[in-house]
């Protein structure tokens, strides 16, 4: 369909940006890659006033390292993280993730401030931001402010962005370089959204696991952490017997939604299947460099 | 010196075709099509550079002088009674041009039916462009509003206010005739649309002595077409010249000529159909929906060329749907693997009204018709009840009923052999109709001219290296890994006669036409009265006509689409166009061959037996040697008609029709074969790889062929596995889009490796079948069953399409009230 | 009552001044308003990839893009791409394998294999299924698609290689 009728404005300076939104938030959409927020005017499910075209914004975009963390700007692409030797580096997980992204023409625009700004349930990158203990950076005309993932997501499609604010980076800490992390994602074709979908991230020494996290796609009505199972998993050192627990616990922990074609059971055992697969790969790698170790 | 008569040359060529023996391979073209060096030849289609370009001409590349865009408000729910609508503030937005209810449209348009006499006792209600008193499907429309532009239009949708009263609504197709189940139409008395029974006899006494006994109920999903191009037209009234033009992206545009014709009582003469480009159809393009005549409506009504196009969300409620059955099948077989007996119990859900003008009766009639098709078992019981529901309309869709007939068929031959302990293959070798003993009438009482069951079963095995899969499964099996082989033996209709819709009063022509005129510098133009959209009819028309005129086919133009310049005739349906439309050019080719010889030899003084055409040239037929250019013969014919003999005028522009009238039917035969990997822990299915081997007769282009069945085989595995439209309890549909209705993509798609055996017809002079839907009919049930020959160690089956991870989970027990 | 603004984008080669609505997104500008007709239309969310175009030299879904939001940059349509001969092999070996029928995916299907062909030479089958796995067609059944890219590919790295020895 055609989409309803609105004004644009492209900005040229952030200050720009968070005068329009502290003076007029609740009237203006930010356009960052647009393939969500199009997709949505295009529908008419939506009918916004104003768009304001955040590409010409040039704090936003880039991928930096510093000492404490990996800076990626609100407008780098997907496209621009798959390809990243710093993420590859340094969050490896992204670059894992990154192909299950619908396909190339989405993730040419689309952004990675805009997939977490949208917090859809669906989405890999926020579940990958929960896994990596990322830190959204957000900032207003009053300032700035850091919040953790753990805390951004807060309900279905809502986040704890204010009106005024927009997502400038997300930080990632670069201690994540040497955490184990594992993606997995079950769809029906290539690109779709997952059924389910797992991020997976430990600090493991031996068979000891610290810092699990374990980030939800598809699993509950936003990104979210079984953080129970997590707790299981740091419990014991890790074996057949402690994965057959944390997966007990996922079963009761979860409460995922039904979608059109895969009831609740069916997404349990599937999100169970996959943290199954995550910790049988986690188990081997362990058990190998216990061996190596041992020799 | 005459050349030789033309009925003459055609009994000869007939009879060189009957007299060979019975062959699995299409006998070598004779007379003068001895030469022939296109037809069976994988030619590259011409005329497509400017669709790899951007150039091609779709009904919305087209734009009209003053051109408005209509947009309709549809029924958001599945049953209501309307109670006002307040069009005031559409209106008045801008670009707006009209607001129109149904019974505005109902001045200039008169009702249909969708019935046909020899669907015995079909009942459905008159049906008018728009919903007047009450809408009985989401999708169904109601108001239309004319704009400027579409975005305008849509913009004004916004503002209508429709008051309705919600109805009750009839949804489950199983339960659509019980009393507690709102009727429809209270008219009509119920929900019954069609009903049929078919029983050979028997029945009981061969269930009695089969030695086993194999069952199922098989439920198929409702599904839609999705052709990328989504339905369109342009309908232009000019009231100076009452003449109607529509732009229509159609698969037969003579039968909207007359539908057009009848509904809005013009006469036929004043209406011209022109088709362009069209992007995809499948069937779903070539039914008359209540959008063609509103938006007809609004053109008379507004007096200027109005569009309309199909938004793709509007598609998914407003396009046919097709498939939803639920079937309980049933296989009697004795010990030795004989197949004494078939029964099925089928019920179908359609729309509130069965669609016009084909009836949404066939589908079903089909499956009655088809089951057990390949089979040489007599003993069939078949009941059949056709229901109406509150859900979008359906009707034809490719393979109409095959894809249904041959799952059930194919699931029920597995699950016997499976109690016997008998290779599935080896059942079907066992039990296919013998290659020697057609014709042949199967048990549902279908007419048989020849197939090759045999043959096709032998060039599979060998084609797939049956054994050493077995072998690869066998070992996978033992390390935990589930793979499974599935077959499916298919039968498929094409070339009909009138006996499919003719007979039932249809005004649909199951005869097609070819006009093949001599142009003045030697090439030559094809008019054609079958349409292309996409699968190369043009080009194998282009094929046939270089051949039997004897041109290159660089001198070929094809004409097609337009029922003011084209013969009459009835255009893609039923796999037709290259058996159908092929011989008519054939004929046409060969007769004007005939008469450029007569032209010839007078010019050359020579008689016509001595003389020969090849390569645009006529030649000594005994030396080769070229003695006159078609350049040269049409610029005497054209421009020197004073250099010819008195009394003598060169007839350089000739017309043939042709009507399948041997058979009702002409079948062809096929059977494909899947592989698959089912990952037990998800249900996830991985095709692996796909074969097809193919019997439609002579092939006159491979490659257009082979893509044909590999683009109608993924067709298929999208009912099978991915598609299905899905409805809350209000009826109202979840999934209608893009990324919740899953049609198939590259990714999950296997190789699919096709080959052919070639056991032409002698209905016609080129033996050709149809083949653009057996593809899809074989294709779900070969999958289905290669899944449950993967899932059998695991006592586990699923035989609901399409067959989702939910199901395959449930059926092994890891999720479901028995799991842990 | 219009609020349409002026932009400037480049089109195919060619810089086009126009006043266009906000809401316009890119096809639309490109059909209606430049009259260019080649890129299609299938869903208008960003799903079926008909509307591939290249913006700033990178496959983008059309529907999902305002032509504002162009303003200053740099399209190419199937047009472009064919005029310029940059994707003639392939436009031939989709003839060639019949990797078109209707033709209505086509364009769409031309522009993302052509990035295909620049950022990953050495693209495999399984890759090459992978990447057109954006883009719907509901006639072919991919096979001849997948087969045609493959070829070019294959023509492109032997021509490199020729090429690098010569």
């Amino acid at each position: 369909m055609k989409s309803p009728s609105f004004s644009y404005v492209r900005p040229s300076q952030l200050s720009e940006v968070l005068s329009l939104l502290q003076a007029q938030g609740d009237r203006v959409r930010l356009l960052a890659g647009g393939q969500t927020l199009l997709t949505t005017l295009n529908m008419r499910l939506s009918e916004p006033e104003l768009l304001m075209d955040l590409q010409s914004v040039p704090d936003l975009k880039g991928i930096t390292l510093t000492d404490q963390h990996l800076r990626i700007g609100a407008m780098v692409t997907h496209d621009e993280v798959a390809q990243s030797a710093l993420v590859a580096q340094h969050a490896p997980l992204l670059t894992d993730a990154a192909p299950h992204i619908a396909h190339q023409a989405i993730r040419n625009l689309g952004t990675f401030g805009g997939s977490i700004a949208y917090g859809d349930p669906a989405a890999e990158w926020p579940a990958c931001l929960l896994a990596l203990n990322g830190v959204v950076v957000a900032v207003s005309a009053r300032g700035t402010r850091r919040i953790a993932a753990a805390d951004f997501f807060t309900g279905l499609y809502s986040t704890a962005l204010q009106v005024d604010e927009l997502i400038v980076a997300c930080e990632i800490p670069t201690v994540s370089a040497q955490l184990w992390t594992s993606f997995q994602e079950l769809a029906r074709r290539h690109g779709d959204y997952a059924v389910v979908g797992l991020a997976a991230a430990a600090r493991a020494h031996s068979t000891a696991l610290q810092e699990v996290r374990l980030a939800w796609i598809g699993a509950g009505d936003q990104p979210l952490r079984s953080t129970a199972t997590e707790q299981v998993l740091e419990s014991a050192p890790l074996s057949e017997p402690l994965i057959a627990k944390a997966i007990a616990c996922l079963k009761t922990e979860l409460a995922p939604r039904a979608d059109m074609t895969h009831s609740i059971p069916a997404k349990l055992h599937l999100s169970a299947v996959l943290l199954q697969r995550a910790l049988n790969g986690l188990l081997a790698s362990t058990s190998i460099s216990q061996m190596s170790r041992n020799l | 010196m005459n050349a030789p008569d033309h009925q003459m040359l055609m009994r000869a060529l007939k009879d060189n075709v009957a007299e060979a023996p019975i062959p699995h391979e299409a006998p070598p073209l004779s007379g003068p099509l001895k030469d022939a060096h296109h037809i069976g030849q994988s030619i590259p289609r011409p005329n497509i550079e400017r669709l790899t370009e951007g150039r091609g001409q779709f009904i919305d590349d087209m734009e009209l002088p003053r051109m408005a865009h209509i947009v309709y408000w549809r029924s958001p729910v599945a049953h209501a009674r309307i109670v006002k609508i307040e069009r005031e503030a559409a209106r008045s937005m801008p670009g707006v041009l009209a607001v129109l209810d149904g019974h505005d449209m109902a001045q200039v348009c008169q009702p249909w039916v969708g019935t046909l006499t020899h669907l015995a006792g079909i009942k459905s209600a008159p049906q008018y462009p728009m919903a007047m008193h009450k809408a009985s499907w989401q999708g169904e429309p109601v108001v239309a509003v004319v704009a400027k532009t579409r975005a305008q239009a849509e913009d004004a949708l916004q503002h209508i206010q429709v008051e309705w009263e919600d109805l009750p609504a009839a949804l489950d197709m199983n339960t659509a005739l019980l009393p507690q189940t709102p009727v429809i139409h209270p008219e009509l008395g119920d929900n019954l649309c069609f009903t049929r029974s078919l029983d050979t006899g028997g029945v009981d006494e061969a269930f009695a002595q089969a030695d086993v006994v194999a069952q199922a109920t098989f439920d198929f999903g409702r599904h839609t077409g999705v052709t990328l191009e989504p339905r369109c037209q342009i309908a232009d009234f000019n009231p100076a010249s009452k003449q109607l033009t529509v732009y229509h992206s159609q698969q037969a545009p003579h039968m909207m000529q007359d539908l057009y014709s009848r509904q809005f009582q013009l006469p036929e003469s004043s209406i011209r159909v022109i088709c362009k480009d069209v992007g995809g159809s499948f069937g779903i393009k070539v039914h008359a929906y209540p959008d063609d005549f509103a938006t007809v409506a609004a053109a008379v009504l507004l007096k200027r060329p109005v569009k309309f196009v199909a938004d793709r969300l509007e598609s998914f409620v407003s396009d046919i749907h097709a498939r939803e059955h639920r079937i309980k099948g049933r296989i009697a077989a004795k010990k030795n693997g004989e197949i004494l007996a078939f029964e099925i119990d089928d019920v179908t859900g359609i729309g509130p009204f069965s669609m016009f003008p084909r009836t949404s009766g066939i589908e079903g009639n089909q499956v009655v018709n088809l089951t057990g098709g390949p089979y040489k078992h007599k003993a069939y019981r078949a009941k059949l009840n056709v229901v109406f529901l509150n859900k979008t309309p359906t009707c034809q869709y490719r393979g109409v009923g095959h894809p249904i007939a041959c799952a059930v068929t194919e699931g029920l031959v597995d699950l016997a052999a499976a109690q016997l302990g008998m290779d599935p293959l080896e059942m079907r070798r066992l039990n296919v109709i013998p290659d020697d003993a057609y014709p042949a009438t199967g048990a549902s009482g279908i007419k048989l001219e020849v197939l090759s069951h045999q043959a096709c079963l032998r060039k599979i095995e060998a084609m797939m290296d049956y054994p050493a899969l077995r072998a690869e499964q066998a070992a996978l099996r033992a390390k935990g890994v589930y793979r499974g082989i599935g077959f499916a033996t298919l039968i498929e209709l094409t070339n009909p006669s009138a006996a499919f819709y003719g007979v039932g009063g249809a005004r649909i022509s199951s005869q097609d036409g070819a006009s093949i005129r001599l142009d003045p510098l030697g090439g030559i133009v094809v008019m054609v009265s079958v349409g292309e959209q996409g699968q190369g009819s043009e080009a194998i028309f282009a094929q046939i006509a270089a051949d039997a005129v004897g041109v290159a086919m660089s001198s070929v133009k094809l004409v097609t689409g337009d029922t003011d310049t084209t013969p009459y005739g009835g255009g893609t349906w039923a796999s037709r166009g290259a058996g159908v439309g092929g011989e008519a050019v054939l004929q046409a080719g060969l007769a004007l061959r005939n008469n450029i010889l007569k032209v010839a030899e007078v010019i050359l003084k020579r008689p016509g037996q001595e003389l020969h055409i090849h390569k645009g040239g006529v030649l000594d037929a005994a030396t080769g040697q070229e003695l006159l250019t078609l350049t040269e013969l049409g610029r005497i014919a054209y421009y020197r008609p004073d250099t010819l003999p008195a009394g003598f005028t060169p007839e350089l522009m000739v017309t043939r029709h042709f009507a399948q009238k041997d058979f009702p039917f002409i079948f062809t035969n096929g059977v494909q074969a899947s592989y698959v990997e089912v990952d037990t822990d998800t249900g996830f299915v991985k095709l692996l790889k796909h074969w097809a081997v193919e019997d439609c007769g002579r092939v006159v282009n491979p490659m257009l062929v082979d893509e044909q069945i590999r683009g109608a085989i993924v067709q298929g595995i999208g009912g099978a596995l991915f598609e299905e439209c899905l409805y809350d309890d209000n009826g109202q549909m979840l999934n209608g889009n893009m990324a919740d209705y899953l049609v198939p993509m590259a990714g999950e798609m296997p190789d699919i490796e096709v080959a052919h055996i070639e056991t032409p017809t002698r209905s016609s002079v080129l033996g050709a079948k149809g083949a653009g839907e057996a593809g899809t009919a074989g294709a779900p049930g070969a999958v289905v069953n290669a899944i449950n020959d993967a899932l059998r160690p695991l006592q586990a089956q699923v035989w609901s399409q399409p067959v989702t991870p939910e199901k395959i989970l449930r059926a092994l027990g890891r999720i479901g009230d028995a799991a842990g | 009552m219009s609020n349409a603004l002026h932009v400037h984008i480049t089109v195919n080669g060619q810089r086009q001044a126009q006043a266009v609505l906000p809401r316009t997104h890119l096809v639309d500008f490109l059909r209606e308003d430049l009259g260019l007709k080649g890129s299609h239309l299938g869903c208008e969310h960003g799903v079926c990839g008909a509307c591939t175009v290249k913006l700033d030299g990178k496959v983008v879904r059309g529907c999902l893009v305002l032509a504002v939001q162009a303003d200053g940059r740099e399209v190419q349509t199937i047009e472009g791409l064919s005029e310029s001969g940059e994707i003639r092999d392939l436009q031939n070996a989709f003839i060639r394998h019949n990797a078109l029928q209707c033709g209505y995916c086509t364009p769409g299907m031309l522009m993302a294999a052509s990035e295909l062909l620049e950022t990953n030479p050495h693209a495999g089958r399984e890759e090459v299924r992978q990447w057109m796995s954006g883009n719907y067609c509901r006639c072919t059944g991919y096979q001849a698609i997948v087969d045609a890219v493959c070829e070019v590919l294959d023509a492109r790295l032997t021509a490199a290689d020729k090429g690098a020895l010569a």
